[in-house]
């Protein structure tokens, strides 16, 4: 990425070997390889970094190629020129694509350097914590300034109410959640707290998966009812001792978690044939079925989740 | 004027109010989600015991998109638009919210004439902002007339972000690195002579407003929400400045030009719908004084920073950039897996995180104070949807 521009001037004779390039190391067969580098490799006099290795590799071979009558039937004339093109540019190529840092350059107009992750073990918090909490802190970095930590999934709430009560942490902006399905517990769940005093925001993550279910935070701070509801929603995360585990963007009974990797981006087929417990296709929805309050004293079990199977539906099967 | 019981003028209606309005049974009432005092498709179910509300339980959803899943699709150029559209009369805000989390992922740096362009482009959002909330809101309490005198001026300002980018609502006027275009020829003078009118202008909606008995009936002392209370549910922006606590992210974390212009952040007493109205109104005249000094320094230069053609976020990094939004604190928070596009976008709308204390705001309250009470949390069903 860095070497983008320097190398912008010579661009428009570069191209013919580049694409070249990647494809040799596949097409090299085992017996042309030493005969068709050793001549190459007098031509070249210093020792040469690995691109321009495989570029005069990529030289070389396509002038075998192109000795080749055979082959050079099937290719065209395009291995030919490229080859003829290859031999003027390698050498061009050779002075190292240096960033020649100007100090007087305006930090803008530099190549933007990314952030990378920094131990935060450094950190005052980290250090409180980890005496609070020992092993429940399982790490502690920061990338760009904010300092996230890795927290034990049973150990959040408490670790919340502590950063709420003695590090003044009264502030939580925002939970959700994120979804990486190749790993075993497949969920995370992101917590942001700010603390005015400090003027400052921290992120924690817990890891979750889809049975094992996070403690709410919903007894800390009353903020995090909407957002845990909405990771549930999402990602099918659930929040053990939330006062109202129920979906809210999307309707009860929906079937599926729209924001994990694996559901389609076209949406699925929903409706009566999928949640007849949900919606009768005769008589419309089922009463007491739907998001909202749930009576004092329910005269009967709630409506089974959405998981269940559908056999145990009030009224006709969908036809 | 005959004493009716209903009288807004009557001076003791909180001596009235459990007798005649309290029956001891309840009822439930559905609001919704085609009321056009809700600004949207926004659906409450409501218990009344007489007149008052004794709980109220949002349900939102109506107008969801799956924004969020859309991010996950695009390259990070290519995400600006979708913010646009989800707090459509803000869409400046959400694009500075977006690019700045890029930017703070992969760790550009802008030049000072965009960071200027950025936050002149935001004042004039959040006053366009607050112009649409007035109106609305006064509309809801069953004041007509500021509707017709603040979308006067909210004309003129979405005539300025025309002639900046050629759109009026979906300004998509902002991108990960600077900014798509530099300002028109005359551009600055037409925002000079909108920023000399503005004052005067506000002084005219103050004047219909600020003193009227009926106004201040329906506002004074009604969604009372304390400053803990506040904090507890995580509201931001003029919502919490009301209750009194004096939290800007232009002044806790200034970003962008902010720390280099003077301005008040304004904070309510009472902690009602009044103070938040005087809350918003003080903030539009703060923004001209930003306005005005951002133009004043305005300096030359580039206005895009040298980025990629190809953005792309490390492997596992991740990044919240939060900022002031007309509403409340806009945040994204972004994670990157080395492609060009996010690997997880997630939005923190402040409409969203707002209407949660909507319950807290009417119990005990009347139900003709609740289209004042969805009025003064400002909300915007596109971003509490997403």
């Amino acid at each position: 990425m860095s070497d983008e521009t320097p190398e912008q001037p010579k661009a428009p004779e570069a191209p013919a070997p580049e694409p070249a390039a990647p494809e040799a190391p596949a097409a090299v067969p085992a017996a042309e390889t030493p005969a068709a580098a050793a001549p190459a490799a007098p031509v070249a006099k210093a020792p040469l970094s690995d691109e321009e290795k495989a570029a005069m590799k990529a030289a070389a071979l396509e002038k075998a190629a192109a000795a080749k009558a055979a082959k050079a039937a099937a290719e065209g004339a395009a291995p030919g020129a490229a080859g003829a093109a290859a031999a003027p540019a390698a050498p061009a190529a050779k002075p190292k694509p240096v960033h020649e840092e100007d100090p007087n350059k305006p930090i803008w107009e530099k190549d933007p350097i990314a952030p990378d992750w920094q131990d935060g073990a450094s950190d005052p918090l980290t250090q409180a914590l980890k005496d609070e909490f020992g092993e429940a802190i399982e790490t502690a970095r920061s990338y760009a300034g904010d300092l996230t930590f890795q927290v034990r999934r049973d150990a959040i709430a408490l670790v919340v109410a502590s950063l709420k009560d003695k590090h003044r942490f009264t502030y939580l902006i925002d939970i959700c959640g994120a979804d990486y399905p190749k790993r075993e517990p497949r969920f995370d769940v992101v917590y942001h707290l700010y603390s005015f005093e400090a003027n400052r925001r921290i992120r924690l993550k817990v890891v979750a998966g889809e049975d094992t279910p996070v403690p709410t935070l919903c007894n800390v701070y009353r903020a995090a009812n909407w957002p845990e509801r909405e990771a549930y929603d999402m990602y099918g995360v659930r929040f053990e001792g939330h006062p109202d585990m129920t979906r809210i963007l999307l309707w009860e009974g929906f079937n599926g978690y729209p924001l994990r990797k694996d559901f389609p981006v076209e949406g699925i087929d929903t409706g009566s044939a999928i949640y007849p417990e949900y919606y009768n296709e005769t008589s419309g929805p089922v009463q007491g079925a739907g998001t909202g309050w749930k009576p004092p004293k329910p005269p009967e079990p709630p409506a089974p989740p959405a998981a269940e199977k559908p056999a145990a539906a009030p009224g006709t099967e969908p036809g | 004027m005959t004493e009716l019981m209903h009288s807004p003028f009557a001076d003791s209606d909180t001596e009235m109010s459990d007798s005649l309005f309290a029956k001891g049974e309840e009822m439930e009432l559905n609001f919704g989600p085609q009321h056009p005092s809700t600004h949207g498709v926004l659906r409450l179910k409501l218990r009344v015991d007489g007149e008052r509300i004794t709980e109220c339980y949002p349900i939102i959803g109506y107008l969801h998109r799956g924004t969020e899943k859309l991010f996950e699709l695009h390259p990070f150029f290519q995400n600006v638009p979708h913010t646009d559209r989800m707090d459509y009369v803000a869409a400046a805000t959400n694009n500075l919210a977006y690019v700045g989390a890029v930017e703070k992922l992969v760790g550009l740096t802008i030049p000072p004439r965009a960071r200027y362009i950025r936050t002149i482009l935001c004042e004039l959002q959040r006053i366009s902002s607050h112009l649409l909330w007035l109106a609305t809101h006064a509309i809801d309490i069953g004041a007509m007339t500021p509707f017709f005198y603040t979308f006067r001026e909210r004309e003129l300002v979405l005539d300025l972000f025309e002639q900046y980018c050629g759109a009026r609502l979906t300004l998509n006027c902002m991108r990960p690195g600077g900014l798509p275009h530099d300002l028109p020829v005359g551009w600055t003078d037409k925002c000079r002579e909108l920023m000399a009118l503005f004052p005067a202008a506000c002084d005219e909606y103050e004047g219909l407003l600020t003193n009227n008995r009926i106004w201040k009936k329906r506002t004074v002392g009604i969604g009372v929400l304390p400053p803990d209370v506040a904090i507890d549910y995580g509201v931001t922006g003029p919502m919490l400045r009301g209750s009194g606590i004096r939290w800007d992210l232009r002044k806790a974390m200034p970003y962008e030009a902010y720390g280099e212009v003077d301005f008040e952040v304004p904070i309510g007493t009472n902690c009602d719908t009044y103070d938040r109205y005087l809350v918003r109104m003080e903030e539009m005249r703060q923004s001209v004084l930003i306005i005005i000094q951002c133009l004043d320094k305005l300096p030359e230069g580039p206005i895009m920073a040298k980025r990629p053609r190809v953005m792309k976020a490390a492997k596992d990094a991740e990044a919240y950039y939060g900022i002031e939004g007309p509403k409340g604190e806009i945040g994204f928070y972004i994670v990157g897996d080395g492609t060009p596009n996010p690997y997880r976008c997630h939005v923190r709308a402040p409409s969203f995180v707002n209407l949660q204390s909507l319950p807290e705001l009417t119990k005990g309250y009347l139900l003709a104070d609740l289209v004042a009470l969805i009025g003064t949390t400002d909300i915007v069903l596109g971003e509490v949807d997403r």
